[in-house]
């Protein structure tokens, strides 16, 4: 039920972004969506790829810091509210999202968003308990080009 | 090159102690010999001392005239960090009057005991370069040093109060009170690191004052290495005579030399030091006038008896006589250190210190890099540490509190702030051999 993701470390100066992302395009591997946290000094990149084992040998062996961390994709209801609905339930079972980005793919009226939980099983299991859809690993890419 | 005599012609020059500043050469010398040979005596009473002179079968009576100085041991910081907390002291420890504090290479201090004897020569010391360099009973001085283990503060303090001025004890720091105090209570004279005088330069423009129409006449700098391009700058936008002053804490503090008004030098108080210029490779005396290490001997100090102490200071010593009448060896402004001590904002920094910080945060070493640098008027310093998969994490919070424990442990180790810029694997040189550890921006050799 969980993705795995991978984040890179970078420097926050001209150029930088640019670099991991043409290795693994060299490499043919697509980017299905990524988040950027960033300081002044440096960058924290996220990335959801299809081949996560692949990209993450192509950075590491072109010298970055390459971190590996489950995270939990949702689908909502692509309209008003339909996040906040999804936030409260996590609320109400006091569950701490350490970071969140959306997916750039919508299908069909919803929106899929990664969630990064310190527990994310027990995230899971509240998200599903509550009628939510997790989406897991091989039905994204079943819809991802 | 030494700067040219400024004193304004015909000015008198004043002095603390006219009879021992401008006594005969052969006078002093003898009363050097007597007082080496004394201090011999008292650090018989060490036993670091001890075992090296009845080792080498030395004493008083070894000591026939000023060059056989060069016979007895060196001590070194390192000696003194053996010797850790009070190891070299010669007079029992209830008869201590104070105790101050240097940093050392690592994060415990080195510590220097004084008697109420000492506390005296001290203060007399520092009265003598404040009157060299202007300082007249009915001024008031602003003390802008911190006031602490650090000798700054409290040395200048009491050479004020000696010469029978007003002090204002502001200490370092909150420069926009400095200046209301200033503007208030219109002391003539300014105490504190030259770098911080162009911050009270700068700060009261900020505040809308004129830095130029300021109370100040005179400023007396010292505690950090500076360059004559900085006097004409402070003294070009304070609008006042800067004068340079030397001392460490391990001789004494402030107060074994400094500047008079004719500035062809720093006037060591050669009836209390006794200072050799030393070529840090073979240990043997450099030709007059060119740099060496300076090694001192403290030839009256009763608490501890510092013998040819290693300052790992570079200056340049002049014996030519000086317009102002004192008779006393000259020394040039310290330009530059036989060790990587580095000094910021006043503080003595060892690299060490910064790789004893990094040690404590797991998987921060080996690769670091520690840039100096002075954007504005105060020192800066970057870490530059190489992010490696152990101390990473795909979470913004966990990454900054890494920098800032970081920062943390280096100021509890280092006593300073240092910004922490966690840097991409491989992006700082690698060396063959000793690594560089060290870059210092600032330029603070003339």
């Amino acid at each position: 039920m969980k993705l795995q993701q991978l984040s890179l470390f970078l420097e926050n100066r001209p150029g930088r972004l640019e670099a991991p992302l043409s290795a693994i395009a060299a490499e043919g591997i697509n980017i299905l969506t990524l988040s950027l946290a960033d300081t002044a000094q440096f960058g924290i990149l996220r990335l959801i790829v299809r081949d996560w084992e692949k990209a993450k040998r192509v950075l590491e062996q072109a010298g970055w810091v390459v971190n590996l961390t489950e995270v939990v994709a949702v689908d909502v209801l692509d309209r008003p509210g339909g996040l906040a609905e999804a936030l409260r339930i996590l609320e109400d079972a006091d569950l701490n999202i350490e970071y969140m980005y959306a997916f750039s793919l919508r299908r069909g009226d919803k929106a899929i968003l990664i969630f990064r939980f310190e527990d994310p099983d027990r995230a899971i299991q509240v998200l599903t308990d509550k009628g939510l859809h997790v989406v897991d690993g091989e039905e994204l890419m079943s819809f991802v080009p | 090159m030494m700067p040219v005599n400024t004193s304004p012609a015909g000015q008198p020059h004043p002095m603390w102690d006219r009879a021992a500043e401008t006594m005969p050469r052969a006078e002093r010398e003898a009363l050097q010999l007597e007082r080496l040979r004394a201090q011999v005596e008292r650090a018989r009473r060490v036993p670091f001392y001890r075992d090296i002179l009845n080792h080498r079968e030395l004493g008083p009576h070894s000591i026939r005239s000023l060059d056989d100085v060069r016979r007895l041991p060196f001590t070194t910081k390192d000696d003194m960090r053996r010797q850790h907390p009070l190891g070299l002291l010669a007079v029992p420890r209830k008869e201590l009057a104070r105790i101050h504090g240097s940093s050392g290479t690592t994060g415990t201090p080195t510590f220097v005991g004084y008697t109420a004897g000492d506390l005296q020569t001290w203060s007399d010391l520092c009265a003598r370069f404040l009157v060299a360099g202007g300082l007249r009973p009915e001024y008031t001085a602003q003390v802008a040093f911190g006031y602490g283990l650090f000798t700054g503060g409290f040395g200048l303090h009491y050479g004020i109060e000696k010469v029978g001025a007003a002090v204002i004890p502001v200490a370092a720091g909150n420069t926009r009170r400095q200046l209301e105090i200033m503007r208030d209570l219109d002391p003539e004279v300014l105490i504190c690191t030259p770098s911080y005088a162009l911050t009270i330069a700068d700060t009261a423009r900020e505040m809308g004052l004129e830095p130029r129409a300021l109370p100040i006449r005179i400023g007396h700098f010292g505690g950090e290495p500076w360059t004559e391009d900085m006097r004409r700058e402070i003294e070009e936008q304070l609008d006042i005579q800067a004068f340079n002053n030397y001392g460490l804490s391990e001789i004494i503090g402030p107060g074994v030399s400094g500047e008079c008004m004719a500035r062809t030098g720093m006037h060591i108080q050669e009836d209390h030091f006794l200072v050799e210029c030393l070529d840090p490779e073979t240990l043997e005396p450099v030709p007059e006038g060119e740099p060496g290490e300076l090694v001192i001997t403290a030839l009256t100090r009763e608490a501890m008896p510092m013998i040819r102490y290693r300052t790992r200071d570079i200056a340049r010593l002049y014996r030519d006589p000086c317009p102002c009448g004192r008779t006393t060896l000259r020394m040039s402004r310290v330009t530059g250190r036989t060790d990587d001590m580095l000094i910021i904002r006043g503080v003595n920094v060892f690299p060490s210190q910064i790789e004893e910080a990094l040690l404590r945060v797991e998987g921060t070493t080996p690769h670091y890099l520690i840039e100096v640098s002075r954007p504005g008027t105060l020192d800066e310093v970057h870490v530059k540490v190489e992010i490696h998969p152990e101390i990473f994490s795909d979470r913004m919070d966990r990454m900054q509190a890494l920098c800032e424990r970081i920062s943390r442990e280096i100021q509890t180790v280092a006593g300073i702030r240092a910004h922490v810029d966690l840097v991409e694997p491989r992006s700082i040189e690698r060396f063959v051999g000793k690594a560089k550890r060290v870059l210092d921006k600032r330029g603070l050799t003339d």
